[in-house]
């Protein structure tokens, strides 16, 4: 396989939010995620079957493919998200850096703790501040930390979703009295709080205006590097912005992953093209 | 220039018609449809009114006559024509506080284990098992406390508090151990006013949306805390309009808790005292009232009983709106 050079077509923000790593974070770096011979059930009806991909350490991959084709399934298998809907099952291996997360002696709690993870539609916790919701993550996993601490990872994170200027004066209020764009970004910051090194976002902005749409796209640009992001998308202009690498799935199977500019322009199976140039889906 | 086609215009007069025709007999269907489901809406407020003008105008004799002594005498003295509400008042209060207060951290217990924790196979069962006890008529519970409960508290409960522990002085326990008592009542209230509580707090943690489970569970929650942060938040407006259906149930309660409570017009005091509800007051009194002022005087317990119902109903109503507008 010839080494293309990195996707060129890149956002050039007018303000990169800037990349504040916490001290004790720096000498985790970005694992390689392989996912082996995966197949995920709901009862009788299979949503993923036999998916093998890799994604390459601090680099982003995206899933495209259309409703129902397995993509946000096979997301949440990755942090063993799956199983806890009932009649869910498993099988295969998700390598974490070489460690199946589905091995007998991991706790899932802890595989969470360390995987960041964006649903779909925003879910702020009600009843909790904002404040409280940034650092709900980070207290589950770092349970003693002292307020100063947590006050600095408040504005960092808020920063780096581009979210603080907007709320540094209510901290306090109900996530409830943000918009949807803000509220999204607020669950990226709870996700990101625990400085995961792995990141998994399924469509995060689906339900998002564009402009938070481009602020959630800057973000995981520049989260590249530091941290391998796996994001789920039906946006394809999404995927070609921000991604390194896009696997393209259909019915449950991965049709295609290649790098992205190479499945965007020579696609090398039919059923690829067909979707990327709109014929169905 | 060719004239305007006056034919379609006919037509088009004539199938105005006909469509308004149609119109016609469509809005007779919709006015029948729309007159009985407003008739039938406005039924409900007319009985509730009824009910409380026939009260106010039986009570009204008793009000006349005794005025605010019908809520502030303690005595209830048919003979001497002394008709004091406050103990039945403040019994009715207290037994179903109490049974409120035991009931709920494990009614909300059995919610959150049937909608949370049980394994699938085990929850159907479970929530049937719940859902049974509500169906059983409230003599039942009744027979139950009298025969089980009451002698049960008599023979080992009341000796173990006043003896055992020597808490015979402390006021909540004071009186000799009869066994029909405030306690009893607040026993098998509790016993009756689970079920439902149980069930409305289950359907309200069960329509917490999974996206909210799911993203405290993706931040690394354990089971519990998932519960904690992500589950109980969502349902809190829902599980105070659950308590508040509860409470309602138990201050109307009257056959299983005239059964026990001793009915004796006493300050409910003490846990161990025989107590009266307004509710058993009325149910033991009304067939046997002599002369009008008793049958006025029970009227106007009625009314005292109609009126805290609503009042909690109210406070329950303005509780979860503003559960609600906090969120």
């Amino acid at each position: 396989m010839s080494r293309e050079p990195a996707v060129t077509a890149r956002p050039t923000p007018a303000v990169l939010a800037r990349v504040d790593v916490a001290p004790d974070a720096i000498h985790t770096a970005a694992p390689t995620l392989r996912i082996h011979q995966l197949t995920a059930s709901y009862g009788e009806r299979v949503a993923v079957r036999d998916v093998s991909l890799e994604c390459a350490p601090g680099r982003v991959t995206a899933i495209i493919g259309p409703s129902g084709c397995g993509k946000s399934s096979l997301l949440r298998c990755v942090n063993r998200l799956h199983e806890s809907v009932v009649d869910a099952r498993v099988s295969g291996a998700v390598h974490l850096d070489g460690r199946d997360v589905y091995a007998h002696d991991v706790d899932p709690v802890e595989i969470r703790r360390r995987i960041g993870f964006v649903s779909q539609r925003p879910t702020p916790f009600p009843m909790m501040s904002i404040r409280d919701n940034v650092v709900a993550g980070l207290r589950a996993a770092t349970p003693r930390l002292d307020a100063r601490a947590l006050d600095a990872c408040v504005e960092r994170t808020l920063r780096r979703v581009g979210l603080w200027d907007e709320v540094a004066r209510r901290l306090d209020d109900d996530p409830a009295s943000l918009s949807g764009g803000q509220q999204q970004r607020l669950c990226l910051a709870r996700a990101l709080a625990p400085e995961p090194r792995l990141l998994l976002l399924d469509e995060p902005t689906a339900s998002l205006d564009p402009l938070s749409t481009q602020r959630v796209e800057e973000l995981v640009y520049t989260l590249r590097g530091d941290v391998t992001v796996l994001i789920v998308t039906h946006n394809l202009q999404q995927a070609a912005r921000v991604s390194d690498t896009t696997a393209f799935m259909l019915d449950g199977e991965l049709i295609e992953a290649a790098r992205t500019r190479a499945l965007f322009t020579t696609p090398a199976d039919a059923r690829t093209e067909a979707y990327i140039t709109g014929r169905f889906g | 220039m060719a004239a305007p086609p006056i034919p379609s215009f006919a037509t088009d007069q004539s199938r105005a018609r006909e469509s308004s025709r149609q119109r016609g007999v469509q809005s007779i269907g919709d006015r029948l449809y729309g007159g009985w489901i407003t008739a039938s809406a406005l039924v409900i407020p007319a009985l509730l009114l009824l009910v409380a003008v026939v009260i106010a105008i039986s009570a009204w004799p008793a009000v006349q006559s005794l005025g605010w002594r019908l809520l502030t005498d303690t005595t209830w003295d048919v003979p001497h024509a002394r008709f004091g509400l406050l103990p039945a008042l403040l019994g009715t209060l207290a037994s179903s506080v109490l049974a409120l207060t035991l009931a709920t951290p494990l009614a909300f217990g059995a919610a959150i284990f049937v909608s949370e924790l049980a394994p699938p196979r085990l929850r159907r069962p479970v929530a049937l098992l719940i859902d049974g006890l509500a169906a059983i008529p409230s003599v039942v519970y009744g027979l139950w406390a009298l025969v089980v409960l009451v002698p049960w508290l008599r023979r080992d409960v009341m000796p173990f508090v006043r003896d055992t522990l020597a808490l015979g002085n402390v006021p909540l326990f004071a009186g000799p151990a009869y066994g029909p008592s405030l306690l009893a009542a607040a026993l098998v209230l509790t016993i009756m006013i689970l079920p439902f509580i149980a069930a409305v707090a289950r359907e309200v943690l069960q329509a917490v949306p999974r996206s909210q489970r799911e993203a405290a569970l993706a931040l690394g929650a354990t089971r519990w805390e998932m519960i904690r942060d992500a589950v109980l938040p969502n349902a809190r407006a829902g599980l105070v309009g659950a308590m508040i259906l509860g409470l309602g149930r138990a201050l109307g309660e009257t056959m299983a808790v005239t059964m026990v409570i001793g009915n004796a017009h006493l300050l409910p005091t003490s846990l161990f005292q025989p107590a009266y509800t307004i509710a058993s007051l009325l149910a033991n009194q009304f067939a046997e009232a002599s002369g009008p002022l008793h049958v006025s005087a029970l009227m106007a317990a009625a009314g005292v009983l109609l009126a805290v119902t609503i009042v909690v109903n109210g406070f329950a109503r303005w509780l979860v709106r503003r559960t609600e507008q906090q969120r």
